[in-house]
């Protein structure tokens, strides 16, 4: 089976049907259990008090809303080169699911700054361009309602998805590329001395798994309402003709 | 069962409070689109086949 078969809207509608349901029971239990864990049972940091339960949000949030710029990126970019509508649909889809993920870590994080740094907002590198990757993703939903054309949309906010993924890159490597700025290094590492100890990362683990499977399933279910919004445009159109 | 949060627990429930709206607003409005558009989707095709 290759994978683009799902390509085919009918292939992916049959296939994604049996799966969003069961996405979101197991989403549902992975955060539940994550974040259960993390606010009820795992220890308070020794410098930074109960602020740590923040990280159980916080991070899980501000990786999706990279990575779901990057499924976004590799969406448009089937479009551009293959023409396959589903992906255009699902990148389109998979938006609203971003914006609101780095809003979720941007709020954390001004709420998590606020007691550390005495301040909810700082220019830091990290902190803005997370505002700018928000405001690129507020763009690119308001150009996909803007363009009636589906197909041109689809373009144009290719393209905008292009041009945005300099950012989605920069927000992740920022901590990296400078060292000035009161965000904190990258909390999670595979060296095992550099990364945060097993009381707060099992947890965190569990978080982010759920999250993701969140995301899947939101993307999932937000593509099948594309797909059948394109049908009914394309069946109205057919009803007009003859 | 509920953790001492201490000095910090109005920024902690803040956080937990505010992310859970959120993930509600995202969930409830991805729900309920999907529920529209299987309904309009249905009576097009009603529509259709009916004329």
């Amino acid at each position: 089976m290759s994978l683009w078969e799902f390509a085919n809207p009918r292939k992916f509608m049959a296939t994604t049907d049996r799966l969003v349901v069961p996405l979101f029971l197991l989403a549902a239990l992975c955060l539940g259990t994550g974040l259960a864990w993390g606010f009820f049972f795992a220890p308070d940091d020794f410098r930074q008090g109960s602020t740590v339960r923040i990280i159980y949000l916080h991070v899980p949030s501000a990786m999706m809303a990279i990575n779901t710029w990057v499924m976004m990126l590799v969406a448009s970019l089937i479009w551009l080169v293959r023409r396959h509508h589903v992906s255009a649909l699902a990148a389109k889809a998979a938006a609203p699911v971003g914006l609101a993920m780095t809003l979720m870590a941007l709020f954390t994080g001004a709420v998590w700054g606020q007691p550390m740094w005495g301040s909810w907002w700082e220019w830091d590198p990290r902190l803005t361009s997370f505002l700018i990757l928000f405001l690129f993703y507020l763009g690119y939903i308001a150009l996909w309602s803007s363009v009636e054309n589906p197909d041109t949309a689809a373009e144009l906010t290719s393209m905008l998805c292009v041009v945005g993924s300099v950012f989605a890159l920069l927000s992740r490597y920022a901590v990296n590329f400078w060292s000035q700025g009161l965000h904190q290094a990258a909390s999670l590492s595979l060296d095992r001395d550099e990364n945060i100890s097993n009381e707060f990362w099992l947890p965190l683990l569990v978080s982010i798994a759920g999250f993701v499977i969140l995301f899947v399933a939101l993307v999932l279910l937000r593509t099948r309402c594309e797909i059948r919004l394109r049908r009914v445009r394309a069946l109205e159109l057919k009803e007009r003709i003859s | 069962m509920m953790p001492d949060l201490g000095a910090y627990a109005f920024e902690v429930a803040l956080a937990y409070a505010g992310s859970f709206v959120i993930l509600v607003v995202i969930i409830g409005l991805s729900v309920l689109q999907a529920l529209r558009s299987k309904q309009l989707l249905d009576e097009t095709e009603r529509r259709i086949s009916d004329a």
